[in-house]
């Protein structure tokens, strides 16, 4: 691979990691309108957790909705329009989770008001409002450009896969990835490969897809074979 | 090979590679453990690896134990219950050997957890050691590892204010925690896949098992292998046998646990599943003696598909070891079995006994599908449930402590 000639971004790509512990926050829902005193006196990364953090965590049961709140609506209150709602919102699409926290709280306030049963009905299992903490590593890696990339993402650990493509949309200002902001900074045209990177939904997979879906694009633009 | 090589070869080296790196952090800090036993029980079992493994890290790691007498262990051993929500009273004179053995304690430990970075207590024995400790300087971490989410009141009423005082609380399920107004983690429990429980076994060892206990090689083979305990309905499983051996001619059933002679409601259950296993010769029940890992990991190995169908759990330890074996197991729906077994996945969960009996022909029927799950669970305990990453959440805990709890802790 012609490395060398490569555009070499400035300041370089750094690889981080990281591990997230999770926490108890005490608070548990058996009802909608539970669920929506959660919703509103949790803190903010208890939010964060229930969109993003799970991902981490991997599971085998299919990822339907991309958040917690919506599968415990749908599988434990069996209210399929309010898990539908629910699941619609991204959080990327939100200045701060403050702003997400009103969206799900009036969406719920408004099925609680059209729903009669919704009154009443209470799950047999509750939700466990979670939160979490995460260390965040320096590996001491760092690529200088697009076609390093394409080499080394196919080796980045699923953890640091969840920090550049998932955490960061939490992190960066305008919800993007890690990848396609520092690719704002590497000269030449990179317009196809982040189109490619914006269309990989984190949500639904699991993180080594989502690795070998970033690792393919670096690998399309590099003009190498996908790994 | 070094301990830190062996776990390697199992966990992989990434993980290793991350406890390095969190290990770094802990460079000219002490950390001390505190329980009550060291030999016998989950806790001391687990902490016979962590703390070697953490000082192979180059953590400056220890590992203390309480001594009492036997008012002490009376007393203890009735908060174990009460705290897991039997309804049993303390007297007085117990609580006072609680108190005076841990004060009595505290005096030969004092220094040492005095100046420790973190002290780690285990249980509710050790837990009234902070009090005696006024001049501590590290942070105080109490690790339940029982199920107290719905404990008898008047015991907890006297626990909840020791423990409020720690720094932070650690769980083994979020429906197990209490807002204790400190950060309370979830650290699900793990087996050491280098021990003798877990550990693999030569095939003379398995042979010598199946010969011993009259199983047939050539026959299929389910076992639950648990205390015997209403909760783990042990007769249950006896009617899931009945069920399919219509449709699997020959199957065998394997019952095994320990601990029955010394425990009243114990043997009174094993009289029951005696009683419902009459004069089936296929139904082997086996009452082994405690800490006999070996056997128990043998018997696991042996059996086709494990099976723990319990109507209440804590964690279901047993589950992630016959996963780590690569058995696909047939779990009750409940506690922290829903944290390992996904239908079609790693096995199913159920609620009946009939509902066992249509698995285990599912099983029966899908040979290559049962051998599937197998790989998958195994890979899936690697991942989640060994020794490794539970003491990569104890550094990050212990980390995450030290930068005042934050959010977002950057290190390296």
């Amino acid at each position: 691979m012609a490395v060398g000639a490569a555009p070499s971004s400035d300041p370089p790509f750094v690889i981080r990691d990281c591990t997230l512990i999770m926490l108890a926050t005490g608070v548990r829902a058996y009802t909608l309108g539970e669920l929506m005193a959660g919703v509103r006196t949790v803190s903010a990364d208890s939010i964060y957790y229930h969109f993003w953090g799970t991902l981490l965590q991997g599971s085998f049961e299919e990822r339907e909705y991309n958040n917690d709140l919506a599968h415990w609506v749908r599988h434990s209150l069996h209210f399929h329009p309010l898990a539908e709602q629910l699941a619609v919102l991204d959080p990327s699409d939100y200045a701060d989770l403050e702003a997400l926290r009103v969206d799900l709280f009036d969406l719920m306030d408004a099925s609680l008001y059209g729903s009669e049963r919704l009154t009443w009905v209470r799950s047999a299992e509750p939700f466990e409002f979670l939160r979490h903490q995460i260390v965040v590593f320096d590996t001491g890696h760092r690529i200088e450009g697009p076609a390093d990339m394409a080499e080394v993402v196919p080796h980045l650990s699923e953890s640091s896969v969840f920090y550049h493509f998932v955490d960061a949309r939490r992190r960066q200002a305008d919800g993007r990835d890690d990848f396609r902001v520092w690719l704002d900074g590497v000269p030449g045209d990179h317009t196809a490969l982040c189109n490619r990177l914006a269309g990989i939904d984190p949500y639904f997979g699991h993180l080594h897809e989502v690795r070998t879906a970033i690792a393919a694009a670096f690998a399309a633009h590099a003009g190498v074979p996908a790994p | 090979m070094s301990l830190i090589e062996d776990y390697a070869a199992v966990a992989g080296e990434e993980i290793i590679e991350r406890l390095r790196q969190l290990a770094r952090e802990f460079e000219g800090r002490t950390v001390v453990h505190v329980n009550s036993t060291r030999t016998g029980g989950g806790v001391a079992e687990i902490l016979a690896k962590l703390v070697p493994l953490s000082r192979e890290l180059g953590i400056d790691a220890r590992w203390e134990v309480i001594a009492g007498e036997g008012a002490f262990y009376e007393c203890t051993k009735a908060m174990h219950n009460a705290l897991q929500g039997s309804p049993v009273d303390i007297p007085p004179r117990l609580w006072q050997a609680y108190e005076n053995t841990n004060a009595a304690n505290a005096d030969a430990l004092r220094e040492r957890l005095e100046e420790a970075d973190f002290v780690i207590i285990h249980d509710p024995q050790p837990a009234l050691l902070l009090r005696h400790c006024p001049n501590r300087k590290g942070k105080w971490i109490w690790r339940c590892h029982i199920d107290v989410s719905r404990p008898h009141r008047p015991v907890w009423r006297y626990m909840r204010p020791v423990v409020s005082a720690y720094d932070a609380s650690v769980f083994s399920l979020a429906a197990f925690a209490h807002d204790l107004g400190h950060p309370a983690y979830v650290v699900p429990p793990s087996i050491d896949p280098l021990g003798a429980k877990n550990g693999e076994l030569p095939d003379d060892e398995l042979v010598a098992v199946r010969e011993r206990f009259g199983l047939d090689p050539e026959r299929r083979l389910i076992a639950q292998i648990s205390r015997f305990d209403r909760f783990k309905d042990p007769v249950g499983v006896i009617q899931a046998y009945r069920l399919t051996r219509r449709f699997a001619p020959g199957l065998q059933l394997v019952l095994a646990g320990g601990g029955a002679a010394d425990d009243p409601e114990g043997a009174a259950v094993l009289e029951d599943v005696r009683a419902a296993a009459g004069d089936d010769a296929d139904i082997h029940v086996l009452e082994l003696p405690p800490n006999d890992d070996r056997t128990v990991n043998a018997l696991q190995r042996l059996a086709d598909i494990v099976l723990q169908k319990s109507t209440r759990e804590g964690f279901g330890l047993t589950v992630t070891e016959a996963m780590w074996k690569g058995r696909p197991v047939i779990g009750g729906d409940t506690g922290g079995i829903r944290l390992q077994i996904f239908d079609h996945r790693t096995g199913f969960r159920v609620s009946t006994p009939e509902g066992a009996a249509l698995r285990l022909r599912y099983l029966f029927h899908h040979r290559e599908l049962a051998a599937t799950m197998g790989v998958t669970a195994r890979e899936y305990v690697r991942n989640r449930f060994l020794i490794t990453r539970q003491l990569r959440e104890y550094l990050t805990l212990q980390l995450a402590l030290l930068h005042d709890a934050r959010e977002r802790i950057e290190i390296g």
